[in-house]
């Protein structure tokens, strides 16, 4: 565990993969892990990228890549994709968009299936980022499918998260869905190129003329395949880090993020406990039977804990 | 919880066909494995490198071109400089009888040829996996 921890932090690519492997599998030596690297961590960018599968995130990954590495900045990326439901297996293939920055020293990425663990996804996640910022990495981008929960959790906990939207997947639905007005701080719209962009892009305004009560995203046309937008995009996201510093909403952003890290951890903890320490299928049980209400049931849970 | 195998199907060489890679990678997917495919025309050096960042378990390398007696031992090689060569590779694709017994000198620990059952794959990964 120490050559991983000194490996790690000395920026070196191997270390880092088993070390996001111990993280990503709960396995022995992780809490160690973690509290080595802990101090070392809080310097990196965080960027979220979310949207509907096919929107193009990958593409768009790749090319923000390299403008990056151009600026000379480091980079990490975790790349989400579904867990199949059925079998629990899943296939990643964001990285094929990213190949050509396979050979890179610079840039380092990493596959994340969804499992199924509830919160474990944002949970396994966030450690992954804080090992690849005690690694070095000076942006960490992670690419998620923007549907479920876990996914919102995530992109919240990033400095700046960009969600990507197309023409043509039923516009003002898309919109609507899943809270991305709330969690995003710019649009890219992609496939800028196809019909619909235009009319896309006015509804996105219409949309965002209601918001009050925070600053209104930035809206960006990028074509991700043939790499138009990309820089406008990119000097738009840092626009907006730098506004997030500018006006003081990064210390509210870090006290939530170390926040809801703690509660992540805290439920799984209270969680584990009960199950291993109370009559817990038997209270499931006795709730199922309708003998006693949940309410009832935690407090006979928390009774077993010896907490009141 | 018990570990997740995790492979990294990949098509080294020059040919633009990947169907097969693709069948290989959905049946390991329902078998339960998080396959992570990188798409056609990837060096050795590309391989392995992704291999590394992923830490995967397995490669299955797919190859039609003809020079899968280059670029499959090249392969090995890179993972063993890399200190990775404990990887299980297996190889797939058009392969002459007589080129078997030199792939698997080379550290290929297996080849399955067109026609071969994925439930064969799936139980030689399973087997010989080294999860440690
Ligand atoms: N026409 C067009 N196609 C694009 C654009 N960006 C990405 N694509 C294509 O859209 C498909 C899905 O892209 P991908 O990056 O994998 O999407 P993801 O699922 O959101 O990560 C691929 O075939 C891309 O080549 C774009 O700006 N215009
Ligand atoms: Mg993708």
């Amino acid at each position: 565990m120490k050559d991983l921890v000194a490996g790690l932090l000395a920026g070196k690519v191997r270390p880092l993969a088993k070390a996001i492997t111990v993280v990503e599998n709960d396995r022995p030596g992780k809490r160690e892990l973690l509290k080595e690297i802990y101090p070392k961590t809080g310097s990196a960018y965080l960027l979220g990228i979310t949207g509907p599968p096919g929107a193009g995130k990958s593409t768009l990954t790749d090319k923000i890549i390299c403008k990056l590495r151009q600026q000379g900045k480091t980079v990490g990326v975790i790349a989400v994709d579904p867990s199949s439901p059925f079998s629990g297996g899943a296939i990643l293939g964001d990285r094929i968009r990213m190949q050509q920055h396979a050979l890179d020293d610079g840039v380092f990425i990493r596959s994340m299936a969804t499992r199924s663990h509830l919160g474990g996804l944002s949970k396994s996640a966030v450690d992954v980022m804080h090992l690849m910022d005690a690694s070095g990495k000076d942006v960490i981008i992670i690419e998620t499918v923007g549907v479920g929960q876990d996914e919102v959790d995530i992109v919240r906990i990033a400095k700046t998260t960009v969600v990507v939207m197309v023409p043509g997947l039923g516009d003002s639905v898309q919109i609507a869905k899943a809270g991305v007005m709330e969690i995003a701080d710019v649009f890219a719209v992609n496939k800028a190129d196809r019909d619909g962009a235009d009319k896309l892009v006015s509804e996105l305004r219409a949309m965002l003329d209601m918001i009050k009560d925070k600053e209104k995203p930035e809206i960006f046309r990028t074509v991700a395949v043939d790499d138009s937008g990309i820089d406008e995009l990119v000097q738009g996201i840092y626009a907006h880090g730098d506004r997030v510093v500018a006006s003081g909403l990064i210390q509210k952003k870090i006290t939530e993020k170390a926040e809801s890290e703690l509660r992540a951890y805290l439920l799984d903890s209270i969680m584990a406990r009960s199950v291993a320490m109370t009559d817990y299928d038997e209270i499931v049980k006795r709730v199922a039977a309708k003998k006693i209400t949940p309410m009832d049931g935690v407090d006979e849970i928390f009774a077993g804990l010896g907490m009141k | 919880m018990d570990k997740k195998i995790k492979v990294l199907v990949a098509k080294p060489g020059l040919d633009g066909h990947d169907r097969g890679a693709k069948v290989v990678s959905r049946a390991l997917r329902d078998a339960g494995m998080e396959v992570i495919y990188t798409g056609i025309r990837q060096t050795p050096e590309q391989i392995v490198a992704t291999a590394v960042q992923e830490d995967v378990d397995s490669i299955g390398l797919s190859c039609l071109s003809g020079a899968h007696n280059k670029l499959f031992p090249k392969v090995v090689a890179l993972l063993k400089e890399k200190g990775a060569g404990d990887v299980l590779v297996f190889g797939g694709g058009i392969i002459p009888d007589e080129d078997i017994a030199g792939l698997k000198a080379a550290g290929i620990a297996a080849i399955f040829r067109p026609g071969t059952s994925t439930e064969d794959t799936i139980a030689f990964i399973k087997d010989n996996v080294n999860l440690a």
